[in-house]
């Protein structure tokens, strides 16, 4: 791991106006990601988790440009994808991939399999037909799917294998960064762990950076170096994995973590849980000062008025909370 | 304590074009009155028709319960007519889905759709139902219950949606919820105000619970016994304590093992369990586990294992003496 940042977010915004009416008047905005900063290193993982809504996929699309950035910079391998256009912009794109998480909704049902793995490779224009029937073979390999697999469709695949599918479109081009999507949500327990495996071995085995996006904390804590927890647009807190677990200082994350049930009855009748009242609220109105505030068991007056900053309160460990 | 609820042999057998899917396939569970049994496995294992058998709402063709005996309170709802079914469900059984809009009716308001139960099985009037809707949707934390008594469950967030569907099915106290993955898709915090919440009533109502699950975790900290279901059969069942110490199915200890813990760090070791589970479709006589188990004897090709008692309250589908074979 080198201490030069393959990615580095600064002040990411992605807002999506609200209109009405016949005019398309502007009425508002959602502030799906508003204010993200974060850097990620050569082979690391960042586990970004955070509930639904909280903006995690909207800031993934936005690093990958498939969402137009309102405000911020995405700096990949020292470029400004903000900036770059055109040709430039895809070939940066080819070294970062995202896998989905809907491997049902992710494949083109009118494909056969063989093809959407090789389809990147048309797309960017990467060797001759033969040397990408080549790939597309090794590929199937990598991931563990017979090459058999290559001419079915993905209906005829379980749920499994499709992800498997996903995964090797995704390192298709040879990409150094990968941003998985709950890559394993959709899936059952016993199959997850496959997959999560498979994250891992192929981690090591091309160097690659993940941004592994997930709700599932206990499966971030699994694979992730560095966790940022996500509310309402905004990282909360951000630290190592076991330092989150063990010293976490923001009301959220303790939150989060104390409702992830563990397998183990005798470990769950010794833990203190704290609940959380109320929903999530809206992002096209987040409450004024800290988003958190409304739900938040230790607010104080300044909360409600100011809006707190991510602040480094110790080594590494990021935490945006008045109380620090 | 007198058991509220026995299901013997019970077989829930879908007769397609294709042939015969054995979703549930012998399933025997008990329940003592206010128990609560966790029912865990994955897709496709027949926990939830397990559970549709048990209220009688298997679509009938293509699904037939072709054996078994379902006796609630010692009467078996098999021979009931419908009509007296009716009268189980909701007052004496009450169900909650994973999916409350699919189950709500999108243009009844909250309030209509939980007084219509209440004066169907309690036989009150319109307006001591109200009283009663508006005391209940209190109970389960809804905010403003007086307010929801008229909201549309488009107009609820999840969670809310979920604590709607609680107050339904406890409407009647009923002696036994099933709750089929009731947490599934929410979020995390909410999932735990949820099983906070089922905790509580169950406290306050005595009532037994069934929670039907794929996740080992939430029913951890929530059921005194769990039920392992694989392939249309219960493969362990245990005080959960005992299952999640010393589990003995292969199966068990496979989703055991395949399962990131929260309290475990980056080091720990996830073991997958390999292959895919069964097509259930015209299964043979072996071992459904077989293809996917590392423990396999000759026996298990020929013959698929009954539970057999291993302790104390602790049942195991299995030929092979796991523990003795690891050591």
């Amino acid at each position: 791991m080198s201490d030069v940042p393959l990615l580095e977010v600064k002040g990411l915004k992605v807002h999506f106006p609200v209109t009405q009416g016949l005019l398309q008047r502007s009425t508002g905005s959602i502030k799906a990601v508003d204010g993200l900063d974060l850097f990620i290193s050569q082979g690391e993982t960042v586990g970004l988790v955070g509930e639904s809504g909280c903006g995690k996929t909207t800031a993934a699309r936005a690093i990958i440009r498939l969402e137009r950035l309102t405000a911020g910079q995405v700096i990949f391998d020292g470029e400004d994808l903000g900036r770059l256009k055109g040709e430039r912009l895809r070939r940066i794109r080819r070294k970062i991939q995202m896998v989905f998480q809907d491997p049902y909704a992710s494949l083109d049902p009118r494909m056969k399999v063989g093809a959407i793995v090789e389809e990147p490779l048309r797309v960017h224009g990467l060797g001759t037909a033969p040397e990408r029937k080549r790939r597309v073979e090794e590929l199937f390999e990598v991931v563990g799917l017979n090459s058999y697999f290559a001419g079915r469709y993905p209906h005829e695949l379980s749920g499994g294998q499709r992800q498997r599918v996903g995964i090797a479109r995704a390192l298709a081009p040879n990409p150094s960064l990968v941003l998985c999507d709950e890559p394993t949500s959709a899936l059952d327990v016993s199959i997850r762990a496959q997959i999560i495996n498979l994250l891992e071995e192929l981690q090591e085995r091309f160097r690659l950076t993940y941004l592994f996006i997930a709700h599932d904390l206990a499966v971030v804590r699994h694979i992730s170096d560095r966790i940022a927890v996500m509310y309402l647009g905004k990282i909360v807190e951000l630290a190592r994995g076991d330092l989150l677990y063990e010293c976490s200082r923001h009301p959220y994350t303790r939150a989060l973590l104390s409702a992830v049930p563990v397998p183990d009855p005798e470990v769950e009748a010794r833990r203190e849980r704290v609940v959380l009242s109320g929903d999530v609220p809206t992002p096209d109105n987040p409450p004024p000062g800290c988003h958190f505030h409304t739900r938040c068991a230790t607010v104080m007056e300044i909360c409600r008025e100011e809006e707190p900053h991510l602040v480094e309160v110790a080594p590494h460990h990021w935490v945006a909370c008045h109380r620090n | 304590m007198p058991k509220l609820l026995e299901v013997n042999g019970l077989k829930t057998w879908f007769f397609t074009r294709n042939g015969v899917v054995k979703a549930v396939d012998g399933v025997s569970i008990s329940l003592s009155e206010g128990e609560a049994l966790g029912l865990v496995g994955e897709s496709g294992c027949g926990k939830s028709v397990s559970a549709m058998s048990i209220m009688r709402l298997i679509p009938q063709p293509p699904g037939r319960i072709v054996h078994g005996q379902v006796l609630l309170e010692g009467k078996d709802l098999l021979s009931l007519s419908e009509d007296q079914m009716r009268e189980v469900r909701g007052n004496k059984i009450g169900v909650v889905f994973q999916d409350p809009l699919t189950f709500l009716n999108p243009v009844l308001t909250i309030g209509r759709q939980i007084s219509e139960a209440i004066e169907l099985h309690m036989g009150m009037s319109g307006q001591q139902a109200r009283v009663r809707v508006v005391e209940l949707l209190d109970k389960v934390g809804l905010p403003s219950p007086g307010q929801r008594f008229g909201s549309y469950p488009h107009q609820l967030s999840g969670g809310m949606r979920q604590r709607a569907m609680i107050a339904m099915a406890i409407s009647c106290n009923p002696r036994l919820l099933i709750a089929d993955e009731p947490t599934t898709a929410l979020d995390v915090t909410i999932q735990a105000q949820i099983v906070n919440l089922v905790k509580d009533i169950r406290r306050e109502l005595g009532m037994a619970v069934i929670w039907i699950t794929h996740d080992l975790g939430v029913v951890a900290g929530l059921c005194e016994r769990v039920a392992v279901m694989y392939a249309g059969r219960i493969v362990e069942e245990a005080p959960a304590r005992d299952l999640y110490k010393n589990p003995h199915h292969p199966y068990t200890i496979g989703l055991l093992r395949s399962t990131p813990r929260i309290d475990k760090g980056r080091t720990a070791e996830l073991v997958p369990i390999n292959g895919m589970p069964p097509n259930l479709l015209d299964p043979g006589p072996e071992c459904q586990f077989l293809a996917r188990c590392t423990f396999v004897g000759d026996r298990c090709r020929q013959e698929a294992p009954d539970l057999r008692v291993i302790g104390e309250g602790h049942r195991v589908a299995c030929w092979v003496n796991v523990r003795e074979s690891q050591t």
